[in-house]
């Protein structure tokens, strides 16, 4: 399943400077990992050592945060876009 | 002069340039300004900044911002109170109220914005933004028009009337989002990407904006006489104000203008939206999102930026944090007003309940010099109080309808 995923300013140079990619993914790690692989360096930017999303990093499938949902293993529906989102933000 | 040397990134050390950045390209982590404190431990006196304008910018040689016209509508140098009547109903011995509610828009956002504006405006932007839960947005839109910049302000569609007013009547773009300000903040990171020619106070420009927050510590210590209390209980939303208090006092001693003393820094928090004092109570060592439902709506903020931050300050500085319910905080706004004569929103509820709560738990100690933070005045959310403070009586306009309801036993020590 083609899945579009929205990068942050600060990971588009690693996209040539475009704010979305499509992948192939059934779930949100899936989305990243694939990302990854067309587009290597997200992977160390997304995650920390132990292959946890880091500290700062947060992943949104639609309108939810996957860490009120399955974390990485949230299974992603047809028509939904996954976004990487800077988390210092607001306040 | 500006003793600014650059940013860096407080997780991973990389070093950036002094422009419209928040976040590490590497690591995501937040950027933080760095000076050269020991050219500003040169130039800087007690005296030098007694001369300055009584607002935020007699602090400036400790600000990311050179500017000789800020962005500026008087924010800061607010009262602080000495609260005696408070301390005694809570069996407290030195305790000071900072009065933020003072500041030109009712709360202390004017100190981070008229800080972000300034730098914004600095660095060429045309349009001031910011995600906000009220305060924020009553801030941005003032201190644009005062700049002539446009402002487009993002606030979640529940927001207390008065908040949504005081934002609109600057002429500015409101836009009420359908969703919680989680999902705003959200929003407004992702419209930070796509639109760079606007200044995010709190996104893009969120490094110089926070660091406006000090200036709650360097007042303190000055109105003190040049001294740090020993404990500050401040309110937690994002939880960028609480590690910029503690910043601001670490700076004051590392330039020489307070002798280097020890300050707890406590953090209160609405049970309805607690995920610092979550992570306080249980020892975690992660902020856990939650989904906030409180009357607090400035300080719901259920996916703290600073959480981590604030969390790791408090118990670096050997303070506390604690969470009260809706009840509390309601009870927090009479107490300060009954007692002080100050009227705060429901954050000042927040903070005073908390104290209140420190304090029966012998965290907040007798023998400490105490400071709270009051950060934004009553008006702005008075329905939260609807039903709870009302007229003692309504009557006809006559002696014996007046004396019939208030009576002749009437002493005004009783504390009706």
């Amino acid at each position: 399943m083609s899945v579009p995923v929205r990068v942050p300013t600060q990971l588009r140079t690693l996209t040539g400077g475009a704010g979305e990619v499509e992948v192939e993914a059934t779930t949100v790690g899936e989305a990243l990992k694939a990302l990854d692989a067309t587009h290597p360096g997200f992977a160390e930017r997304l995650f920390d050592e132990q292959g946890q999303l880091r500290r700062f990093v947060n992943v949104f499938l639609a309108e939810e945060d996957v860490r009120f949902l399955e974390g990485l293993a949230t299974p992603i529906a047809p028509g939904q876009t996954v976004s990487i989102v800077p988390a210092v933000a607001g306040g | 002069m500006s003793f600014v040397t650059g940013l860096r990134c407080r997780e991973c050390g990389r070093r950036y340039p002094t422009e419209a950045l928040h976040v590490c390209d590497f690591c995501f982590g937040p950027l933080e300004v760095d000076y050269d404190y020991e050219q500003i431990a040169q130039v800087v006196s007690a005296a030098s900044i007694a001369a300055g304008p009584r607002s935020i910018w007699r602090y400036r040689d400790l600000l990311p911002v050179d500017d000789a016209a800020p962005v500026d509508l008087g924010a800061g140098f607010t009262p602080l109170h000495r609260a005696d009547r408070l301390a005694a109903e809570l069996g407290l011995g030195e305790l000071w109220i900072k009065d933020d509610t003072a500041n030109p828009t009712g709360s202390f956002k004017d100190r981070v914005v008229s800080v972000a504006l300034t730098k914004a405006r600095q660095l060429g932007f045309k349009v001031a933004a910011c995600a906000s839960t009220g305060n924020l947005a009553n801030s941005v839109a003032a201190h644009a028009a005062r700049a002539g910049m446009a402002s487009i302000v993002l606030i979640p569609h529940d927001l207390e009337a008065a908040k949504v007013t005081m934002t609109a009547v600057y002429g500015g773009t409101v836009v009420a989002v359908e969703g919680s300000y989680d999902d705003v903040n959200r929003l407004c990171a992702e419209l930070a990407s796509e639109h760079p020619s606007w200044a995010f106070v709190n996104v893009n420009v969120r490094t110089y904006y926070s660091e406006g927050s000090k200036t709650l510590a360097f007042e303190v210590a000055e109105q003190l006489g040049w001294r740090a209390p020993d404990h500050v209980v401040v309110p937690i939303a994002s939880g960028s104000q609480l590690t910029k208090v503690a910043k601001g006092f670490g700076e004051l001693a590392r330039v020489g203008l307070i002798e280097p003393s020890p300050v707890r820094v406590s953090g209160a928090q609405a049970a309805g939206c607690s995920p610092v004092a979550t992570a306080f109570a249980t020892g975690a060592d992660a902020i856990a999102p939650v989904k906030p439902n409180t009357i607090a709506k400035s300080l719901s903020i259920g996916n703290p930026a600073d959480g981590w931050y604030a969390l790791e300050t408090i118990r670096r500085s050997g303070g506390s944090c604690a969470a009260v319910s809706d009840d509390e905080v309601l009870e927090g706004i009479r107490l300060l007003a009954r007692t002080e004569g100050i009227f705060a929103e429901t954050a000042g509820g927040v903070t005073i309940a908390t104290l209140a709560k420190l304090a029966a738990a012998g965290e907040v100690r007798h023998d400490e010099r105490v400071v709270a933070l009051v950060t934004g005045h009553g008006l702005k959310t008075v329905e939260a109080l609807s039903g709870t403070v009302k007229p003692t009586a309504t009557i006809v306009p006559t002696l014996a309808a007046f004396d019939a309801v208030v009576g002749e036993d009437l002493d005004p020590g009783s504390g009706r």
